[in-house]
């Protein structure tokens, strides 16, 4: 029974190479990168691309959702009176309830219109970047909330005697102290990020293609899978599988490096 | 990423940072040091932060709100959709909705309860199976929703030979929500003091009934909090759902029907459907609806949880 949730993993494991098997054994990993585009249909495999989108909508959004989860935590603990800060994470905790697809759907019908008016057509890396940094921003302040939370009160009660501001105190003696704690924050945003699909699918636009600037259409990894799967049979469909197969090494390498980062301190 | 539930040790620990803290903000040195520029400029940038976070969440919200408001009627959610989902209602659909989450609660409560009591009761954390469940539900966790979708669409629709059906997404949801389930039940039982298993056994009473009688109800709270955390999920689900319980929107007959979620309507009417804005602006309200419903309960519940001590049974 407690073997269950390993069983379950190595389940979706197993069935992601037993479907990617054929094609692998067919075509061989090397094509997936080397191929001159992404035509399935006419076996042409590249899914560079792809894995551009994710990576560029990715680190744009962390970027971003980084310095302003953080912000917003130091916000709740040092700086904002009780009431506001209490109200501001019931608003940061709303919105970690609330579903990709209606994040995606606002993105559709209120940002993209926005960046089409600065620059056509709007569906664009940029919006992708925004949707997904306002969808990673709760989880990053919610970390780093609870990390701030387990900073010795020793430590605050030393910055007050030796007369120490604010700032100083947070940035002197706060943030190092939590910073593995932050960076656990910053990983599971990225995991969320890597794996979102249905807000990145609405406003990306969903060109395959390689953008050369923030406003240019972009499909990534997910919205490949979400769009294609329903049609695809064969090496197509496999290619996808294939596709699955990257996306849970990328996870599978982020969690176990949160895990080494605290040992699981956060969770348990 | 539950909250740890503090022991009475730590509870007097927090009760004094609090203090501190609020010692540290009010007092007079810090409020005048508070005006030299080196402390000005972080106070002004993180309430600009603030400021800025708030008014976009609060944007997305209102726009919900506002443009949903206008559309909702009893006839939106008791009729069926018609023209592709631009008049009509949502009725099918809220039914294929509980039904699909129904089966994942159904298959995944027992399942995430019964390791939870396992892995918290039966088994020691630093063992090498606790640490291997404990990894494999990290991994399980940090899953993307669309590899789900992929592994559920191989497994129950293809192998099972389950197709696209009700059945199908509750059960790849199930495995989705049950790292959420089995954490919080955990904690829930972690948070049952030692006191209660010590006296329990002193008394002779066997551990299958110290389980029933006395750890389950005294963990109640967690449980149920991990219930409502994993009903939010399942429900705000979408990715994983669009190949393995699919997206036709007639009144499901059968558990083995294919059925459209809240989260798939939203998706298709946003995205295939023009003109389909106004409806998608209102399923997507229902949906908040709930949702807001669920996790007000919930983090009502795990404020009680925290605050008392000695458990209600």
């Amino acid at each position: 029974m407690a073997l269950l949730a390993a069983a379950i993993v190595l389940l979706i494991i197993l069935f992601l190479v037993w479907e990617t098997l054929p094609i692998l054994q067919s075509i061989g990993l090397a094509r997936f990168f080397n191929d001159s585009s992404w035509h399935p249909t006419s076996e042409e495999f590249n899914l560079l691309p792809m894995l551009w989108g994710t990576l560029l909508v990715t680190v744009g959004a962390v970027l971003i959702a980084t310095p302003l989860g953080i912000a917003s935590a130091i916000f709740c603990h040092y700086y904002a009176p009780r009431a506001i800060a209490n109200l501001y994470r019931r608003l940061v905790e709303l919105l970690a309830g609330i579903p990709s697809v209606v994040y995606g759907f606002w993105g559709l019908v209120v940002l993209v219109p926005i960046i089409g008016r600065i620059r056509p057509p709007g569906a664009s890396l940029l919006a992708g970047i925004l949707i997904l940094t306002l969808m990673i921003l709760p989880t990053i302040t919610l970390v780093a909330d609870a990390s701030l939370t387990s900073v010795p009160p020793e430590y605050l009660r030393g910055c007050a005697a030796m007369g120490l501001g604010r700032w100083a105190t947070v940035h002197g003696v706060v943030l190092p102290a939590a910073s593995s704690g932050l960076l656990t924050g910053v990983i599971l945003g990225t995991g969320r990020a890597i794996g979102e699909t249905m807000a990145v699918l609405m406003v990306c636009g969903n060109v395959v293609q390689t953008p050369k600037n923030v406003f240019e259409p972009v499909r990534t990894l997910t919205a490949n899978i979400a769009l294609e799967m329903a049609y695809a049979t064969g090496h197509h469909r496999a290619a996808l599988f294939v596709s699955g197969l990257v996306l849970m090494v990328i996870v599978f390498v982020l969690v176990i490096a949160a895990e080494l980062l605290n040992r699981g301190r956060i969770y348990v | 990423m539950s909250k740890n539930s503090p022991t009475p040790g730590q509870e007097d620990e927090l009760q004094l940072t609090s203090t501190l803290k609020r010692a540290v903000t009010r007092s007079l040195p810090l409020w005048i040091s508070s005006l030299q520029p080196a402390e000005l400029l972080p106070t002004v940038i993180l309430w600009a932060v603030a400021t800025v976070v708030t008014g976009a969440l609060l944007w997305l919200l209102s726009d919900v709100f506002w443009h949903g408001t206008g559309q909702i009627s009893w006839e939106f959610l008791t009729t069926s959709p018609s023209n592709a989902g631009r008049d009509g209602g949502i009725a099918p659909i809220v039914v294929s909705t509980s039904l699909i989450v129904g089966v994942c609660m159904a298959v995944s409560v027992p399942l995430g309860l019964g390791t939870a009591v396992l892995l918290a009761e039966f088994a020691s954390n630093s063992s090498g199976l606790g640490q291997l469940v404990r990894l494999s539900l990290d991994v399980l966790a940090g899953v993307p929703s669309i590899v789900f979708g992929l592994f559920g669409n191989a497994f129950f629709c293809k192998t099972l030979g389950l197709g696209f059906s009700i059945l199908s997404g509750g059960l790849t949801l199930a495995c989705m929500v049950l790292p959420i389930l089995i954490r919080s039940t955990q904690e829930g039982f972690r948070a049952v003091p030692e006191d209660y298993r010590r006296c329990a056994a002193a008394l002779g009473i066997s551990r299958t009934a110290i389980l029933w009688e006395l750890l389950l109800p005294a963990a109640m709270p967690g449980v149920t909090v991990g219930l409502l955390l994993g009903l939010g999920r399942a429900l705000s689900e979408t990715a994983a759902l669009i190949f393995t319980s699919g997206y036709v929107d007639r009144m499901p007959e059968s558990l083995f029907d294919s059925g459209r979620a809240l989260s798939i309507h939203i998706y298709d009417l946003a995205m295939n459907v023009s003109g389909g804005e106004p409806h998608a602006y209102a399923t997507a309200l229902v949906l908040v609806g709930f949702l807001v419903l669920i996790n007000g309960t919930t983090s009502w519940l795990a404020e009680r949880f925290r605050q008392s001590k000695i458990f209600v049974l």
